[in-house]
């Protein structure tokens, strides 16, 4: 039978803002079928987000939401995880949004490894405001403020997020929808920091300035560069020359932060 | 010289451009983008020889501005709400470096609730941090005061950043005609930069943002920018004539429009201004004494002229697109305090707030304002404030607030 979505949304909240063939849409699905996999419960859950395209995620699904400022959700989610540690945090957001001015949250919300799982919609671009680079933005790729061609070099978020700490980081794509929800599902079930980047598209942005002729274009090629860690480990450095690796890149088990933080207060209690 | 259309962001980069500025340290954000990316075709196509960086937040760009400022070069930037706010720890700072730069902020109410549409909440934020203030009304002025700003912020006696202030949408989305100044007129007007000893050159070694231990030494440093700004008023005054010989168009710190025998008058600022002119002539022609009287200038703040222009009216209304909750308006409140102690006591003042979140103030409203005025004069007490909110949109809010009510109980039920 098909998958219930209407259960997880809002009455009267559709249409949403999203352009025609946003990735987004595609990565929500994806998120509503990885809660329903894992029966997280409603009153239990909540998904924050910033602010962004990606930001307005949450604004559609029934659970506890919060939609902040830009750049804060790691630190919104944070605070509602150490307020209340039973529950299920989860973070939405673009790459704008967790790398660029949110950058400094993301890093040590990573470093603590606090029990929320990040959903990161990597589209290369701020959408929102009309196609400005981003710390992900390729280097040379076209943006509205660098007419002919970013200079800046990129961030790998995966290396981010496993260099800052966090203990569970997979990543996958748009294209890949069945796999988006197997990945956020299994960093619900992960103790601690999950962060998963989904490599998203935004046509409206990002695809018209930088010679895609449609969605599938750019869905084509999300396909191609998209390598599984596995198979990656049987190809050789030029076989990989621009590709990307997906699936679960880092798990490890690290005391969670929360947890740690019960310690403490066992310590001053004397224990 | 040429006169073409031009949306009010469109002009700041105008602006920006004809003061050949060296860097633009930038970050989007609605709806200030335009500008940012305007200068980026502008500078990466080759047509400005400036350099264009996009930081990370606002943080990062008014820090960037601020140290390239005081190495010794020209510096433009822009933002909007949530931006500036973002990098008020930096607007002191600036301030204290005495960094001679000018800011570009496109007014937008604050969240939460989260909008993009424009009221005067962000730019008062920084009221108080040492950059002074030019707010405008229409696209040209916005041209001007950004070469007004560069005179201003560099001037001997001033040296400091200034915040070119216009509405976000109402201006910067909205086609006005304007006249473009020749560029080598400009060049006359506004001199290449001059660090006036502000650089850094390793052959003269200087240390910027220093500490300082005990509250002497940080008394003198923090009232020098305040003689500094008040010092600005005579300064801008002077530059206003000098800028109507260059260009023909004068720019003063308060604007008063059919003040000349009014008895009620106006008090606002920014492009809503030109909405109450509006309203000003309807009245005008009906026979009724009313006028308009706009600062430009809000710091330094332009005591002495509202005095002046104010003084001796019977009634003055000010409408502010801001709110200080526990206070109220802060133009209310500013100009009560600038009126106090005159000789006869000074007109009747009354307090309306309007225009928060992109609110319109319709024609109406405004000729309901100037009633409400007149019976106060009559009566001779001031009306208690007011918010511009109608019935209708009262009703349009119980609305959503069913709508949220009922998904909440859909929750209960699930
Ligand atoms: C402090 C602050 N600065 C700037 C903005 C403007 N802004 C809104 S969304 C956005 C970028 C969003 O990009 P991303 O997070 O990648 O999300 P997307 O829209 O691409 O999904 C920016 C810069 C803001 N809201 N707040
Ligand atoms: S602008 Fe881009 S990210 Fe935003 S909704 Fe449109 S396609 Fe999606
Ligand atoms: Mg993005």
């Amino acid at each position: 039978m098909a998958f219930d979505y209407e259960q997880y949304l809002r009455p009267g909240k559709l249409p949403h803002i999203w352009c025609p063939g946003c990735g987004h849409g595609i990565v929500m699905k994806g998120l509503l079928r990885a809660i329903d996999t894992c029966g997280l419960e409603k009153n239990n859950t909540a998904i924050v987000s910033g602010i962004g395209c990606a930001s307005r995620l949450p604004g559609y699904v029934d659970f506890n939401t919060l939609h902040t400022a830009h750049g804060r959700a790691a630190a919104f989610a944070t605070g509602i995880k150490m307020a209340k540690p039973e529950m299920d945090v989860l973070v939405v957001g673009g790459d704008g949004d967790g790398v660029a001015i949110g950058g400094n949250h993301f890093i040590h919300a990573c470093r603590r490894n606090i029990d929320m799982t990040y959903v990161l919609l990597n589209n290369y671009i701020y959408g929102m405001t009309g196609g400005q680079f981003s710390p992900c933005t390729p280097t040379w790729a076209k943006a509205s403020t660098t007419p002919y061609g970013n200079p800046d070099p990129i961030f790998d978020v995966p290396k981010l997020a496993i260099g800052a700490g966090a203990t569970f980081v997979a990543r996958t794509t748009a294209f890949h929808a069945t796999q988006i929800d197997k990945l956020i599902a299994a960093g619900l079930r992960h103790k601690g920091m999950a962060v998963i980047e989904v490599l998203d598209d935004c046509p409206t942005a990002y695809g018209r300035r930088n010679k895609f002729r449609s969605v599938v274009d750019m869905m084509k090629r999300l396909k191609e560069i998209a390598v599984p860690v596995k198979a990656a480990a049987h190809m050789t450095p030029e076989q990989l020359e621009g590709k990307v690796l997906t699936g679960i890149l880092h798990q490890e088990e690290r005391p969670e932060y929360c947890e740690q933080y019960q310690q403490v207060i066992a310590r001053a209690q004397g224990a | 010289m040429t006169r073409i259309l031009l949306t009010g962001n469109a002009a700041a980069a105008w602006g920006a451009r004809l003061a050949a500025v060296d860097y633009v340290p930038a970050f989007p954000i609605t709806p200030q983008t335009e500008i940012i990316e305007t200068l980026a075709e502008w500078i990466d196509g080759g047509v400005m020889d400036s350099r264009l960086v996009t930081l990370e937040s606002e943080h990062s760009m008014l820090t960037a501005a601020g140290a390239a400022a005081v190495t010794g070069v020209r510096v433009f930037t822009a933002t909007s709400s949530q931006g500036l706010l973002y990098g008020m720890e930096m607007l002191y700072n600036l301030a204290g470096w005495r960094a001679p730069l000018v800011l570009v902020n496109v007014s937008r109410g604050l969240s939460a609730p989260i909008t993009l549409e424009p009221d005067h909440n962000d730019v008062l934020a920084a009221r108080d941090s040492g950059f002074l203030q030019i707010h405008c009304a229409t696209c040209q002025e916005v041209l001007d005061n950004v070469l007004l700003a560069y005179r201003l912020a560099e001037d001997s006696r001033v040296r400091l950043p200034v915040i070119v202030n216009l509405d976000g949408f109402y201006l910067s989305f909205t086609r006005e005609p304007v006249e473009i100044p020749d560029p080598v007129a400009v060049a006359d007007f506004l001199p290449p930069f001059a660090d006036l000893g502000q650089h850094f050159r390793g052959g003269q070694p200087s240390s910027q943002a220093v500490a300082v231990l005990g509250g002497g030494p940080y008394s003198y440093f923090r009232y020098q920018v305040h003689l500094a700004a008040e010092q600005a008023a005579a300064v801008y005054a002077d530059l206003g004539r000098q800028f109507e010989r260059h260009f023909g168009r004068l720019y003063q710190a308060v604007e008063a429009y059919r003040c000349d025998d009014a008895e009620l008058v106006l008090v606002m600022i920014g492009s809503f201004a030109t909405k109450a002119k509006v309203a000003v002539d309807r009245l005008r022609e009906a026979g009724q004494k009313v006028g308009l009287v706009r600062p430009l200038l809000l710091r330094p703040f332009p005591v002495a002229e509202l005095r002046r222009l104010l003084g001796q009216r019977k009634g003055v209304a000010v409408i502010d697109q801001n709110l200080s909750p526990g206070r109220g308006g802060i133009l209310h409140a500013e100009l009560a305090e600038a009126l106090y102690g005159l000789a006869k006591g000074g007109p009747l003042l009354a307090s309306f707030v309007g225009g928060l979140g992109g609110r319109d103030i319709a024609e109406e409203e405004f000729l309901q304002i100037v009633e409400v005025l007149s019976q106060a004069v009559q009566r001779g007490s001031a009306p208690p404030p007011r918010l511009l909110f109608t019935a209708d949109e009262l009703q349009q809010v119980r609305r959503l607030q069913d709508i949220a009510h009922g998904s909440r109980e859909g929750d209960d039920a699930s």
